[in-house]
């Protein structure tokens, strides 16, 4: 076996099973610290196939970033002292049905459609490439998404701060 | 049929990766189906926004769809940054008015 193979099935491994222990964890900030784990484990799966760049932001923005304002979230609407972070299950049989039937038809679907598969390019570094499609061919939806994040900010700003503001009233 | 499933077991490849994508979706749709908590729901949605990433880096790899879906999936995470920032300040709307973030408590639209 090789060494990218075993690689990936590690990570894979840890990716799978701590989100499977996020989702079937009745302690919402035990979900919270599994999730990290699943993120990071994506991060490596982006550095398998030769993603550098994307497991760079991936580590950046959702293990630095969106983690840590779920944890803030999560403390904001803690329910006193007294009630314990749990997160109530409803629907289970429903909801298992659902997801098993949902991913057996997305594996199945995966396995049996033959794709167009080319001889993969080796790649030392995706940094330069991105650089220039970013400036390139893709200048208009970088500028956009630089105007959604700031509109996102700032309506995320002008929501949360509204909450004192009642509050005092 | 055995040793020829060893060796596809044995050699990573573009299924692979989409097989893990699957679970990880099936897992994130689980977690928005069932949990009654709107911060568990919103970590099934990353969960499933991940999984939707994977499978456009895996085809950037193995496929003719060389960088762009490496610039996709980059897209997708910064979108998906927005939307958490956006999602958590409505989160924290809803437990100032309600004193609850159980979605079943939710049930009054209009402000």
């Amino acid at each position: 076996m090789e060494l990218t193979a075993i690689l990936f099935y590690l990570f894979s491994l840890v990716t799978i099973g701590s989100a499977s222990v996020m989702v079937f964890s009745k302690n919402v900030v035990h979900s919270a610290f599994a999730l990290m784990f699943t993120l990071i484990g994506v991060a490596a799966l982006y550095a398998l196939l030769y993603a550098d760049f994307l497991a760079a932001t991936q580590l950046l923005v959702y293990v630095g970033g969106i983690l840590i304002l779920i944890l803030f979230g999560l403390m904001l609407t803690g329910q006193g002292h007294t009630v314990s972070f749990k997160s109530v299950t409803v629907n289970m049989v429903p909801a298992t049905v659902l997801s098993i039937a949902a991913g057996v038809l997305l594996i199945y679907a995966f396995v049996t459609t033959g794709w167009n598969v080319i001889e993969p390019i080796e790649r030392d570094e995706t940094v330069y490439e991105m650089g220039m499609m970013l400036m390139g061919s893709y200048i208009l939806p970088f500028i956009v998404i630089g105007v959604l994040l700031l509109i996102a900010i700032i309506g995320a700003i002008l929501m949360s701060t509204r909450i004192s503001t009642e509050n005092t009233n | 049929m055995e040793s020829s499933f060893i060796q596809w077991l044995a050699e990573p490849a573009l299924t692979h990766f989409l097989i893990v994508s699957a679970i990880l979706f099936a897992l994130g749709l689980m977690a928005v189906i069932s949990k009654r908590n709107i911060i568990m729901v919103l970590m099934g949605v990353e969960l499933i926004l991940n999984s939707a990433n994977i499978n456009f880096v895996a085809f950037s790899r193995f496929t003719e769809l060389s960088m762009e879906g490496q610039m996709i999936g980059m897209f997708i995470i910064i979108i998906a940054a927005a939307e958490a920032a956006v999602a958590l300040a409505i989160v924290l709307n809803v437990f100032n008015r309600f004193k609850s973030i159980n979605l079943d408590d939710l049930n009054i639209l209009k402000g």
